[in-house]
């Protein structure tokens, strides 16, 4: 089983978790003021980068609070789990430090 | 209409009807499993930001801190407070759930807090004897051995699929809140797991050592 680092709860099963998609897409400002082709890319484009990806989770199954992650999408592995208070991490280090530490 | 004492009188825990399931369940022998429903115990579930003055406020009112950490459980007495999120907690307590509102809103009065009456929400099943870690272990993906789960530490996980509180008294003693809609599911999977454990020890093995 999987176990992810809740930022409250500590380790815990995947199986608490729920996956909530590309983390850090911001409202538009003035929504009314966007063209149908730019509120469709708000609502409905999203990354998929082979590589590092910011996340949102929720630990529905715990604290129900939602956090950020920076997930291996090639490899599953989780290189920085922090919340919406916490700095942004710089998601290229974690992507060298992570080939760094497959090389090794 | 009918008065308050009347309507007391009527109501029924949700794991009325399985009283006597639980009382002739409980497994005897060297591996020991009791099941026990403690109905109508006062819970309020509490929300505010923690280290604000409106916390200190219900601190002062519940004459202990609110737990700051995951698990923890602060309170002797009286109250125990149990930790659910970082601004949310859940008050256990054997007083009147009327009164307790009542002094914790009045707590909260120039402050941003919530305090709401959350006792019907869950029922409490008591699994205690030897053997009882074992049995929740068979259900719940949460690590409840010693070296992660202390004596007097709360969680919220799952048991059989269902979401539950979880609260560990002591080594033998776990206190399992479900949902009271869930409540006579639970309680019919606990009598089940413990099953098992009536069987005695084949010669010579003896029962596991405690925090093994």
């Amino acid at each position: 089983m999987l176990q992810i680092e809740c930022p409250w709860c500590g380790l815990r099963d995947e199986t608490e978790y729920h996956y909530g998609g590309q983390a850090h897409v911001a409202y538009p400002e003035d929504p009314s003021a966007l063209s149908d082709e730019e509120w469709a890319e708000y609502l409905f484009f999203r990354d998929n980068p082979k590589g590092p990806f910011a996340e949102r989770w929720v630990h529905s199954g715990g604290c129900r609070k939602w956090f950020n992650a920076v997930r291996d999408t090639r490899t599953y592995e989780f290189l920085a789990v922090y919340t919406s208070n916490d700095p942004r991490p710089d998601i290229s280090s974690l992507a060298s430090a992570d080939t760094a530490g497959a090389t090794a | 209409m009918a008065d308050l004492t009347t309507l007391q009188g009527l109501r029924r825990s949700p794991l009325h009807d399985m009283a006597a399931e639980l009382r002739g369940g409980p497994v005897p022998g060297e591996r020991a499993v009791r099941l026990l429903e403690w109905p109508y115990l006062t819970m309020v579930s509490l929300r505010v930001e923690p280290g604000s003055d409106t916390a200190r406020r219900i601190e002062g009112v519940l004459g202990t801190g609110l737990p700051e950490r995951c698990g923890d459980v602060t309170g002797e007495g009286a109250h125990s407070v149990l930790w659910l999120g970082p601004d949310e907690w859940l008050v256990v307590s054997q007083t009147a759930p009327e009164s307790l509102v009542a002094s914790l809103r009045s707590a909260t009065v120039d402050g941003r807090a919530q305090v709401v009456d959350i006792s019907a929400n869950r029922t409490v099943i008591e699994v205690s004897g030897r053997a009882a870690r074992a049995v929740l272990d068979k259900g719940c993906p949460a690590d409840l051995h010693p070296r992660a789960f202390a004596d007097n530490t709360a969680i919220t996980t799952s048991l059989a699929r269902v979401p539950v509180l979880l609260w560990k008294i002591d080594a033998h003693t776990f206190r399992v809140m479900p949902r009271a809609s869930l409540a006579q599911y639970v309680a019919a999977w606990l009598l089940d797991a413990a099953l098992e454990f009536a069987s005695p020890l084949p010669a010579g093995q003896a029962p596991a050592a405690e925090g093994a």
